[in-house]
């Protein structure tokens, strides 16, 4: 740098140095008073000619035009003092400047940052979202109101606490690893959900941020903690995801549930564990949903459900509502036949204890499939398929009890499904037809009626026989369908037969199952068929076996009186075979009974002596006569029989001796004939 | 509305500062050693870096007069620096007293300063604001009282784009600041380059550039490109010693003086 900035053009550059040259002369003229000189080198500076070239430049152009001598010298000497004491204060005054312009600068500053600060101190202290700051070692230093608010803290009273002391339950360990590393500065953000515990008990949940904050050299020194109470929206999920996970009526766990449950344990498995399952269906529940209405049919499975959680729970297991009256309860390390066998009876039994819904007081049974199976592996829908297998072996085995997975008996039950599956269709194909069965009285041996019997001449299977899939239509409930067709073609082929002869006076004997009796539209059923097919009421026999009689309602009972009362006559099928009430049986809408085959084959010669089933029959005969009901013995295959039951009083019989059951025209022909 | 901002930066006296190094370079004692350690190794790597400067500074006072003969009585100067002899409002107001100028810095420092040497002046006023939020400048000159851009304007950037990067977009903070003008109003701008100089100059400077405060020397069209619709006055665009040199002025090597300036009017 060889001069100052010049502010003034050349022009004024030349006049000024000229004024100035002038002024140091006086002083060689006159150096009792060298001001002048001093003043020309003040000047040279406050012109701004304050580099170093212009002293020497201006010194050695006076040097060589001065003349020589004290004087000049003197007058040089006190223009270079002039010109250094006034550079001296330029520069002084310029760094007094510059120093004050500094601190109003750092004045600004400071206040700027004041008011910043005051700004967020006011955000800090009034924001909605929680904040707090912790410091490098996990300390709390600094919440603000709201955080402390959603904590059920005072705010200093979180100061001194650690990140740590926060820690509950639900945190996934992923979560303070990911705290660890933000620790180490690997990671600048973390946003997450946290649950927290308020001071005073429960959970608040949080959205959650944490930030980093690092000194000038990157070194972590705060955790920067925001977060939102978003307890509500969490309590919604976590109810939306219990609902999806739930079954609304029971609160057990759906089968989503339970399927998710097999599919961890599945995963988690190794070779030698087992899973056990028992699958529980309540016995003829639809029976309770007919007669006592939905509703109590809810609050029956609510019970039922209870029980059963509590018969789980008590033993570690899971207990899930499968739908409909069918539940399951999941045993995940399966300790062997024992436990499953200790666990379906525990479960047998606190199904069958009384239930009181309402004013009604329920006895319900349940029947259960168990299976074990290596759970390494497994496939849910093979459980799944076992376990109902065998639920309906136990059915088939006649109800409340439990039966265990036995892979013949299920190649059996899949038969039987097959057949169950089949069933609607051939009803709609028409392969179900009736045989009937003449029965004659006694000792006159005059045909009497025809008892019509329903055959299902299966395409694959040939000609089934109602013991083949009565039961089983009794479970789908297609009996009903049934039922009414066959009593419709029934009374058809009896009217037919009256009118075409008269002079036999016959009428006709159709089954009636318990299923169908609980159809409210029995009573009309039949009052639709006699109208249509003109068949007379009292040409007609319904043949219902005790338990259907029996049952624990009245409603079917009910039923029965109406179409007695229209003059249908009613017999009880099998008598004997069940639990019979003799005492009540008088107060029954009933006409007749019939004797099983079982008792007949028992009958022998008339010589030889009475064994215990004569004197059986005969004991029936004379309670039916003493209550003024007819007797009809079923299964009479001999002569010898056919003796035996006129002997004691018996008053018709039916049977292969009797005649075998026929088609409508063969007995047209005979009959005719 | 004037938004509340972060806290500032607090003054760090210990970096140097664009504005103080001018200031040394061009003679003050407005600095302190750090600005005069990097002034020094800058008159190293360029030697001409002091002359461009004092050029720069000539340059400034020749403009203003000369639009003040045009007849324009506000100046918004960007970039003005530590306040030395010869200011805009110092020269525009010996011209015509009523004219009004605004002096618009980042470096707080010379906000300060600015602000200590203006006081009792009341038709000069600071604002302190980067040259890159065009916005806020033009804000802030309007709400001090001082400009009006409903009349013509004369924007000053002396020596300020070449220290905003190519990825700032120097050209179109530019025309944010033009663009507003009426017509009339005048842009002014210089802006050192790399035009005429010896490969080993241009060497030195890049280097140097690495190391202090960026400045990026552009080339004449570029520049050029910056003036956008105005008219060029003459001489045009061009090294700054022969923008209209005052009487008796002679320069021999205007090229070493690296770097262009122009004035442009807007039609």
């Amino acid at each position: 740098m060889e001069s100052g900035y010049v502010p003034m053009g050349p022009v004024e550059l030349e006049a000024l140095l000229r004024d100035l040259a002038d002024d140091v002369l006086k002083v060689v003229d006159v150096p009792a008073d060298p001001e002048p000189a001093r003043a020309a080198g003040a000047a040279l500076v406050q012109a701004h000619l304050t580099g170093p070239a212009t002293l020497r430049a201006t010194l050695t152009t006076l040097g060589a035009h001065l003349p020589p001598g004290p004087p000049s010298t003197m007058a040089q000497a006190t223009l270079a003092a002039g010109y250094a004491t006034a550079l001296r204060e330029v520069t002084l005054v310029e760094q007094e400047r510059l120093a004050r312009a500094i601190i109003g600068a750092q004045e600004r500053t400071e206040r700027a940052a004041r008011q910043s600060e005051a700004r967020f101190r006011a955000i800090f202290a009034g924001a909605a979202v929680g904040i707090g700051i912790s410091d490098d070692h996990g300390r709390i230093i600094q919440v603000n109101q709201a955080l402390a608010d959603m904590l059920g803290y005072r705010p200093e009273e979180m100061h001194g606490l650690t990140v740590p002391d926060m820690v509950h339950p639900s945190d996934p360990p992923e979560m303070w690893e990911m705290y660890a590393r933000m620790a180490r500065g690997e990671v600048d953000h973390v946003r997450m959900e946290k649950a927290y515990f308020r001071k005073e008990g429960g959970v608040v949940w949080t959205d959650l941020t944490v930030s980093l904050i690092r000194d000038e050299a990157g070194t972590p020194q705060f955790n920067v903690a925001m977060m939102e109470d978003i307890t509500d929206r969490h309590n919604l999920q976590d109810r939306l995801r219990h609902q999806a996970l739930h079954d609304p009526l029971t609160g057990l766990p759906n089968r989503t549930l339970f399927a998710d449950r097999v599919a961890g344990i599945v995963r988690r498995a190794g070779r030698s564990d087992n899973i056990g399952v028992c699958y529980l269906d309540l016995d003829r529940f639809k029976r309770v949903n007919d007669t006592l209405g939905h509703d109590v049919g809810d609050q029956l499975l609510v019970v039922v459900a209870e029980r059963l959680g509590d018969c789980a729970r008590e033993r570690g297991h899971l207990a899930a509502r499968m739908g409909g009256d069918e539940f399951i309860i999941l045993v995940e390390r399966c300790a062997g036949a024992e436990q499953l066998a200790e666990l379906a009876e525990a479960t047998l039994a606190a199904v069958a204890a009384p239930i009181s819904v309402g004013p009604h007081r329920l006895r319900v049974s349940a029947s259960i499939g168990v299976v074990e199976r290596p759970a390494f592996g497994v496939e849910l829908a093979d459980i799944l398929k076992a376990a109902d297998v065998t639920l309906y072996q136990a059915k088939s085995e006649g109800r409340g009890r439990w039966a265990r997975y036995d892979p013949d008996a299920a190649a059996r039950q899949v038969a039987r499904y097959e057949l169950s599956a089949a069933m609607p269709d051939a009803l709609d194909r028409g392969e179900f037809s009736l045989v009937y069965q003449p029965i004659v009285d006694l000792p006159g041996r005059t045909l009497r009626g025809l008892e019509a019997l329903v055959r299902w001449h299966h395409p694959r299977l040939g000609t089934l026989t109602p013991d083949r899939f009565i039961d089983l239509a009794e479970e789908t409930g297609l009996i009903v369908p049934l039922g009414r067709q066959v009593l419709r073609e029934a009374c058809q082929q009896a009217a037919d037969w009256r009118r075409h002869f008269p002079e036999r006076d016959l009428f006709v004997s159709v089954n009636v199952a318990a299923a169908q009796t609980h159809e409210p539209s029995l009573v009309a059923d039949v009052h639709d068929v006699l109208a249509q097919t003109g068949l007379k009421a009292a040409h007609l026999q319904l043949e219902l076996t005790e338990s259907a009689l029996m049952a624990d309602s009245g409603a079917p009972l009910a039923a029965l009186r109406e179409l007695a009362d229209a003059g249908v006559r009613v017999a009880i099928d099998d008598f004997g075979t069940g639990y019979s009430n003799l005492a009540y049986l008088r107060s029954l809408p009933v006409h007749a009974l019939k004797l099983p085959q079982p008792l007949i084959d028992g009958l022998r010669e008339p010589t030889s002596p009475p064994d215990v089933d004569e004197r059986i029959v005969d004991a029936l005969v004379r309670l039916a006569h003493a209550i003024e009901l007819t007797v009809t013995a079923e299964g009479v295959e001999t002569s010898a029989q056919a003796e035996r039951l006129t002997l004691l009083g018996c008053d018709s019989a039916q049977g292969w001796y009797i005649g075998p059951p026929r088609p409508a025209p063969e007995l047209t022909e005979i009959l005719g004939g | 509305m004037d938004l509340p901002g972060w806290a500032p930066e607090s003054i760090d006296v210990t970096r140097p500062s664009a504005a103080r190094v001018y200031d040394y370079i061009l003679g003050g004692a407005h600095n302190f050693a750090v600005d005069r350690q990097l002034g020094d190794e800058l008159i190293r790597t360029s030697p001409d870096v002091a002359e461009t400067m004092r050029a720069n500074r000539v340059f400034l006072r020749r403009a203003v007069r000369f639009l003040a003969a045009q007849g324009i009585r506000q100046f918004l100067d960007i970039g003005s620096g530590v306040p030395t002899v010869g200011n805009v409002h110092e020269i525009a107001q010996q011209v015509a007293p009523e004219s009004t100028v605004v002096y618009v810095d980042v470096d707080p420092v010379a906000v300060a300063h600015s602000e200590a040497i203006l006081e009792g002046n009341d038709r000069a006023g600071v604002v302190c604001a980067d040259m890159r939020e065009p916005g806020r400048i033009t804000e802030q000159a309007r709400s001090l009282g001082l400009i009006d851009f409903t009349a013509p304007v004369a924007v000053l950037l002396a020596g300020v784009v070449h220290f905003v990067a190519d990825s700032d977009d120097p050209a179109g903070l530019v025309a944010k600041l033009r663009d507003p003008l009426v017509k009339d109003s005048y842009l002014l701008v210089s802006h050192t380059t790399f035009d005429g100089q010896p490969p080993e100059v241009v060497a030195a400077q890049k280097l140097a550039t690495r190391t202090a405060t960026p400045i990026y020397p552009r080339p004449q069209a570029e520049i050029r490109s910056y003036f956008g619709d105005t008219t060029l006055v003459d001489p045009g665009l061009v090294f700054i010693p022969l923008w209209r040199p005052d009487p008796g002025e002679v320069v021999e090597h205007p090229e070493r003086i690296s770097a262009y300036a122009g004035v442009g009017r807007k039609n």
